[in-house]
């Protein structure tokens, strides 16, 4: 696998780019300390057994199925730590931990490495592997624990309880016994691990756009559109809106996961079509679906969507004139033959 | 020419080069549908062997009679035939098994192995050797779903319906289990994507690679996409540079 042979050297000017891969993972990891941080605080100690395990796992298994398939190693980008990572992020903290590593394995093995590794999967590997876990462990990824802070106090170790999500509807609205606004902000509600926090989850957004390893349009376009059919659902309930925004996976989605380099399309209109189609999808399974979340489905299907996409947003050179379609493919086929 | 090769090559080609399942990728629709228990896959598979040996039969008895332009609505009718006779069979004699193959007991007339092979053996091969031939595919068939039930039925629900038309065991009754499954009891749990529809693909898809890679230990060609062409993401994926048979 040489890299010489998959750039295409187009006519100059170049721009030279002190990013590597190394780098950006590691900003990526720097960016989820925080919510990180804040799922230890509101799930307690087990948060970073789950952490552990599967990073661990992560790495492990990119290690072992690099070396099954005799291809250079590749655990030194970080990729695969950032993987089993966001899995962990998306798993609630009572997971049984042997449930955690299959999940890992899964991503590394099943969704990167079978289909050639870094930059070649077609769908976020963590997030497939947390549609996996929940299609194989249904009753585990509903049943979110969470050790209340202010609601239940410190005698009692965790309650287990229907997700934000599940506490509000098209037909009842919000329900009463959904969790405050503030509280949705904070994290202090039930969920998993890394997506409950709203503001750590932020912060290390907001790190990412300005490190600049992810463009602001994904997540803000993602956002919005989520935001803005939910105004007009609810009927222009304010509070239910950002209980949206806040509630389920959304944010962690819209900046962690959605702005995956190999799975979302990389032109700037592209961006915006991806972006809005995810709010759309997740809205539509929010709303209309019969579960209660659906960022990480929507994800999943504008990844799939991406690679046409793109295609649809090439942008064209500057004084491009439309060949005929028949030359084209004529120049095309000598080239090949003068190389072979 | 057929008469010169040795029979019982004929037999065990069915098993894993030529695998009905595995390597030809036919019948795949009774294959993922069934394959959620032992029992019904060794069920489907007796009955689909059945109707795929006296089709053969038939059909290579009457392969100077039929007229080649006919030749698949006369497949179909021979092989509606024993599929009629296999349903009342089963349920006179099986109604349970009736109960949970459901539709895809009538559907064994489309199944793509009986009629796969009618086109491409029977039709051209003498009486014995098709029989041989039915036979070979009839137990390779029975042999893949049941492999892939006994996977999927293991991880999924964390049991082994070790049945045939009826008769034997369950894993949990030899353990004496009761309700509990298996591996409920090691303290683990059933992992209940494995007897739904993406488990069956996933697990299909890894047997396809092990009998793929058994085959390739054996000699024979390794079945395998000769291009990009029908892939939707031929245009943004770098697999076809590293790919020789793409990039030419």
């Amino acid at each position: 696998m040489e890299l010489k042979n998959k750039l295409t050297v187009n006519a100059s000017p170049h721009v030279g780019s002190a990013d590597t891969t190394t780098g950006i993972m590691l900003d990526v990891i720097i960016a989820l300390i925080p919510a990180g941080i804040a799922s230890v605080f509101i799930f307690g100690a087990r948060t970073l057994a789950v952490i552990a395990v599967a990073v661990i796992t992560a790495v492990l298994a990119e290690f072992l199925s690099r070396k099954a398939m005799k291809r250079e190693q590749t655990i030194g980008d970080l990729s695969a730590a950032v993987t089993g990572l966001l899995l962990a992020y998306n798993l609630p903290s009572n997971m049984p931990l042997w449930q955690v590593a299959l999940g890992s394995i899964i991503a590394i093995v099943v969704v990167k490495q079978m289909f050639g590794g870094i930059g070649q999967n077609f769908v976020n590997p963590a997030l497939l592997a947390r549609i996996v876990l929940m299609s194989a462990f249904p009753g585990r990824m509903s049943a979110a624990t969470f050790a209340g802070l202010n609601k239940i106090g410190w005698d009692i170790d965790a309650v287990t309880g229907a997700t934000p999500m599940g506490l509000i509807s098209l037909e009842s609205g919000l329900s009463s016994d959904a969790p405050s606004l503030i509280e949705m902000f904070l994290g202090t509600t039930s969920g998993c691990l890394g997506e409950v926090s709203a503001i750590a989850l932020l912060i290390g957004g907001l790190y990412l756009i300005i490190r600049k390893v992810i463009s602001p349009i994904i997540p803000v376009a993602y956002i919005g559109t989520v935001a803005l059919i939910s105004i007009i659902a609810f009927k222009g309930d304010f509070n239910a809106m950002i209980y949206e925004v806040l509630g389920g996976g959304l944010i962690i989605g819209a900046f962690f996961m959605a702005t995956d380099y190999t799975t979302s399309p990389i032109t700037k209109s592209g961006k915006w079509i991806y972006a809005i189609g995810a709010g759309l999808i997740t809205c539509i399974i929010r709303l209309f679906g019969s579960l209660p979340e659906g960022v990480s489905f929507s994800i999943i299907i504008m990844n799939i969507f991406t690679p046409h996409i793109e295609s649809l947003t090439a942008p064209k050179p500057f004084g491009y004139v439309k060949p005929e379609k028949k030359k084209k493919e004529k120049k095309a086929k000598e080239k090949e033959e003068a190389k072979s | 020419m057929a008469d010169k090769k040795s029979l019982g090559k004929e037999f065990s080609k069915g098993l894993i080069a030529e695998n009905p399942v595995l390597r030809l990728v036919l019948g795949t629709c009774p294959t993922l549908a069934i394959s959620t228990s032992v029992e019904n896959s060794i069920g489907m598979g007796i009955a689909a062997s059945f109707v795929l040996v006296c089709s053969n039969i038939v059909i290579s008895a009457l392969r100077k009679v039929i007229p080649s332009k006919v030749r698949i609505p006369a497949f179909v009718v021979i092989i509606a035939a024993f599929v009629s006779i296999v349903q009342m069979f089963v349920k006179a004699f099986a109604p349970a098994l009736d109960a949970s193959l459901g539709i895809y007991l009538p559907l064994i007339v489309v199944n793509c192995i009986i009629l796969g092979r009618a086109e491409a053996f029977a039709s051209k091969n003498p009486v014995l050797a098709s029989t041989i031939d039915g036979i070979g595919m009839g137990v390779g068939f029975t042999f893949a779903i049941s492999l892939m039930a006994s996977i999927r039925e293991f991880l999924g629900a964390g049991n082994l319906s070790l049945k045939v038309l009826g008769f034997g065991t369950n894993l949990t009754d030899i353990f004496n289990l009761g309700e509990t499954d298996v591996l409920t009891a090691i303290g683990l749990e059933p992992i209940l994507i494995f007897i739904l529809a993406p488990g069956g693909f996933f697990c299909y898809g890894l047997l396809m690679a092990c009998a793929n890679k058994l085959a390739e230990m054996k000699g024979k060609p390794k079945a395998e996409l000769k291009s990009c062409d029908s892939c939707p993401l031929a245009t943004s994926c770098a697999i076809k540079i590293e790919g020789k048979e793409c990039a030419k």
